[in-house]
């Protein structure tokens, strides 16, 4: 067990700087020039050549890259992403705080995702082709069906303009939470609660659950070990869904202006801050692949047999 | 052929083969098909409702949003459709190298996966319209980018049950060349699982471009596109929130036909599904890769 | 003396309508065996679960299954569920899947004794350690304490053997219990029935396509069919003398292929039985 979380561990970091690599040479790949940016994102009137060049080495550009890169991931390690082209504030100022409130959204989301769609999936397959199941999987189809950002401005024009109850933007009050995270479960719930119920189909056939009830076991162990075994599949997906949402929260973020990643990205995008977005990106994919690697670390723990092939 | 006509009995699956279709077949003819310019304006018509002459009304510009609506399936559809092809054609010619020869080749194009398949989709897209700049065509070549790795996964995955197979041994005895093996041989069973994969992709695809035109990051105006033109609706959501039903609709109505049609796809091209009744087991593939189509806009 | 019988049992499926077992009849005597041959999908497994009333949903049957004179089809589920394991107790083809895979065998084990037996935790251990033993498993608190993917498929035979054991059920249906083990293993569990039959004096249905395991076990074979019974009789009738062509048909082409299963089992033939 010790020796498998080891060896799925040490997969991870050549991964991790794989990663880290590709997302600085995303810059090269800028058609523009990044001195050029930085003096058009100051607001300087006239650029020179001479301009250029002093931005150039300013930026340390005409390093070999490599130096470059390692200069920079170090610096990454101690959260130090550079400064923003526009702003001219250091990166993390900007995006620790961002990450945190889209962290916050992310984990109350996944939390009402992880609920709902046991409870449903559950419900759904032990009334498998009732009347229950079909309504539920029928109003999920429309509902993933549905772009979030019409979702959430139904929503909004309910639920804010017409009863007035709830908060449109920000993050002030308990309350603001509410239609963000509810246009999120929806969105996903749709999906999770279909791998709930699908697995949870697939174990009811099993053998163990014939000789369980050949044995006489009643009912209620039976569902007791379909859910044990049926869940362990859940499991790493619902870990899965935690980077995922984090990275997806854009369009939510935007509508509702939630001060967190999707809106600094977007703005980042908009006016090419290319600090920012290389942060933002490395961060994403560095917790995708630490996420990742917990999550099978998580999958060997709960079920047995996984953890001696690895 | 027999599979074929199984799926056309069922006939939920029917309709949403016939959406599919008569969206396509007017995105392709939008020039003839649509009743006006769809970017002409009108300002005496602004926020008009239906007429004759304008099926649907006009929008905050006086345009026609039938027009603008058929147009739009161009990048909404159409261009996604594209862009699927053109993952799926790479990602097929990964996936059948790796799991047609094996050994070394697979392992290190399956690393190369596994590397792209880390990055999260959805940030991996920004990342490259941050880089590249705003438009339709970035969207879609980071789709193509971030994409063909997971279908190369899975059709390496069902290649490589298929090459075991004892008729694909048989031919390699017989002296068969390796690319008329897979032409003949591999491809034609492998090809439900690339159809039922590139099905379930392509409506997560259509919705993460419009969710990207939405946040004004994919096609540019005056041009019509889906998400955008809910876009410009919700500029006037509280007064006249009327104007979402065009758009809203109809991309709910063909996304719905899009995941009706895979689903339906799938209970046909299965053998094991349907005839017995029990259940499809889930393939082996790594947790990232199994969940990258989850990603909704 | 009928233990069990069986009357114009029909299993078919409720969404598709097509029949999968229709009209079988039988009888099980009292402390026999009564072999189920057939290829696969005649629905002999269907027959065996039918009368635990264990088929999945979407399947139904009819007809009458006249247990200790009374009609199982017409109980009510919680008190077939009370005769499930206790009287009538089933043995599975692959124990690789007929235990629990996240837990270890014992949790299985204990469950089931506990709820037929008051038992406390050392007196079923106890009970559970006699029983392992008598089946030949080495170390069987160790067996306790392994998940279903740690032993082999012989043992898990066994280990349901042992529990059959315990449970003295009166009749147990065996289903396919030596299809998907070894030639060495499989003679080790056909061992162990016939010594599960001597203990307990169960009465045994051994449902089987290999025609040398069922030449050791029954005293009757009914052979089956695309789902129903063609031809029953005692099993030196059945092999020596088949009146259907289907039979003759089975028993003449497995008899070469067990040639060597009949060396190992010590030539056991129809003559000796």
């Amino acid at each position: 067990m010790g020796r498998y979380i080891f060896k799925r561990g040490l997969i991870s970091v050549p991964l991790l700087l794989v990663v880290s690599f590709l997302t600085f040479i995303l810059n090269s790949l800028s058609p523009m020039d990044p001195a050029e940016v930085v003096l058009h994102a100051q607001g300087v009137p006239r650029i020179t050549d001479e301009l250029l060049e002093e931005t150039r080495l300013a930026l340390g550009l005409d390093r070999p890259l490599l130096v470059r890169y390692w200069n920079w991931f170090l610096s990454c390690l101690r959260l130090d992403f550079g400064d923003s082209y526009v702003t001219g504030k250091p990166v993390w100022s900007l995006l620790g705080p961002a990450f945190l409130n889209t962290l916050k959204l992310t984990m109350v989301s996944v939390v009402a995702i992880i609920i709902l769609s046991i409870a449903l999936g559950v419900l759904c397959a032990l009334r498998e082709g009732k009347l229950l199941d079909k309504s539920i999987r029928g109003i999920s189809f429309v509902l993933t069906a549905m772009p979030s950002y019409l979702l959430a401005s139904l929503l909004v024009l309910y639920f804010s303009v017409k009863l007035d109850l709830l908060p449109t933007n920000g993050m002030d009050t308990i309350g603001s939470y509410i239609l963000p995270v509810t246009v999120i479960t929806i969105s996903y719930a749709g999906i999770y609660f279909r791998i709930v119920r699908s697995s949870m189909l697939s174990s009811l056939n099993e053998d163990y659950v014939l000789y369980g009830r050949a044995c006489g076991l009643p009912e209620r162990k039976i569902t007791r070990r379909i859910l044990r075994n049926s869940l362990q599949v859940a499991v790493s997906v619902f870990c899965m869904a935690i980077p995922i949402i984090l990275g997806s929260t854009v369009v939510v973020e935007n509508i509702f202006a939630w001060p967190g990643l999707g809106t600094l990205s977007v703005n980042s995008i908009l006016s090419r801050d290319f600090p920012i977005i290389q942060a933002y990106v490395l961060i994403l994919a560095a917790s995708f692949v630490i996420v990742n690697t917990f999550s099978d670390m998580v999958n060997a723990w709960v079920n047995p047999k996984l953890r001696e092939d690895g | 052929m027999r599979r074929f006509h199984y799926f056309l009995k069922d006939k939920l699956a029917a309709l949403s083969l016939a959406i599919i279709s008569i969206t396509v077949i007017a995105g392709i003819f939008a020039p003839w098909i649509a009743p006006n310019d769809p970017e002409e304006v009108h300002m005496e018509l602004r926020f008009a409702s239906a007429s004759w002459e304008y099926l649907l009304g006009n929008d905050h510009l006086g345009r026609c949003i039938l027009s603008r609506l058929i147009y739009g399936i161009r990048p909404s559809v159409l261009w996604v459709l594209v862009a699927l092809v053109a993952s799926v054609g790479i990602g097929a010619v990964i996936g059948f190298i790796a799991g047609y020869f094996k050994g070394r080749i697979d392992a290190f194009l399956m690393r190369i996966c596994d590397v792209m398949l880390s990055f999260p989709g959805y940030v991996m897209t920004l990342a490259i319209i941050g880089i590249l700049g705003v438009g339709l065509e970035n969207i879609l070549l980071a789709f193509v980018l971030m994409k063909w790795a997971w279908f190369a996964r899975i059709i390496r995955t069902s290649v490589m049950a298929y090459a075991e197979s004892d008729y694909v041994k048989f031919s390699k005895v017989l002296g068969m060349g390796s690319l008329r093996i897979m032409r003949k041989h591999i491809l034609p069973v492998s090809l439900p699982d690339i159809a039922v994969t590139s099905s379930s992709a392509y409506s997560s695809m259509v919705l993460q471009l419009s969710g990207f035109s939405f946040l004004g990051l994919g096609i540019q105006a005056p041009h019509a596109e889906w998400g955008m033109m809910l876009n410009e609706a919700r500029e006037v959501m509280f007064s006249r929130p009327e104007m979402m039903l065009a758009p809203g609709i109809t991309t709910i109505l063909f996304v719905t036909a899009v995941n009706f049609f895979t689903d339906s796809l799938q209970v046909a091209l299965d053998p094991k599904l349907g005839i017995s009744g029990k259940k499809r087991q889930g393939r082996p593939d790594s947790v990232a890769g199994r969940i990258q189509r989850n990603e909704v806009a | 003396m009928n233990l069990l019988e069986v009357r114009n049992l029909r299993v078919w499926d409720g969404r598709g309508g097509s029949v999968l077992v229709s009209d079988s009849s039988f009888q099980l005597k009292k402390g026999s065996c009564l072999a189920i041959i057939g290829e696969s999908g005649s629905g002999k497994s269907l027959t065996c679960r039918a009368i635990m009333r264990l088929n999945g949903r979407g399947l139904l049957q009819s007809g009458e299954i006249r247990f200790k004179g009374v009609d199982l089809n017409e109980l009510d589920e919680r008190e077939m569920r009370s005769r499930r394991g206790k009287q009538l107790y089933m043995i599975l083809q692959n124990g690789m899947r007929a235990f629990d895979p996240s837990s270890v065998i014992g949790v299985h084990l204990r469950e089931t004794l506990a709820r037929h037996y008051r038992w406390n935790k050392n007196e079923t251990t106890e009970k559970l350690r006699q029983a392992m033993q008598s089946v030949r498993l080495q170390d069987p608190i160790g067996i306790l304490n392994k998940y279903p993917h740690q032993l082999s498929g012989g043992m898990l035979q066994r280990v349901m053997i042992a529990l059959a054991l315990l449970l003295e059920p009166d009749v147990i249906l065996a289903d396919e219990p030596t299809t998907a083990l070894d030639t060495v293993s499989k003679f080790e569990v056909v061992e162990q029935f016939i010594q599960l039959r001597e203990r307990t004096g169960c009465s045994m249905i051994f449902v089987s396509h290999e025609l040398g395991v069922v030449r050791k076990l029954a005293d009757e074979v009914m052979v089956m069919r695309a789902g129903s019974v063609i031809e029953s009789g005692t099993a030196a009738a059945i092999f020596s003398n088949a009146r259907h062509d289907y039979t003759r048909y089975l028993t003449s082409s497995q008899r070469k292929l067990n040639d060597r299963f009949q060396e190992l089992m010590g030539g056991a033939g129809i003559a000796d039985r």
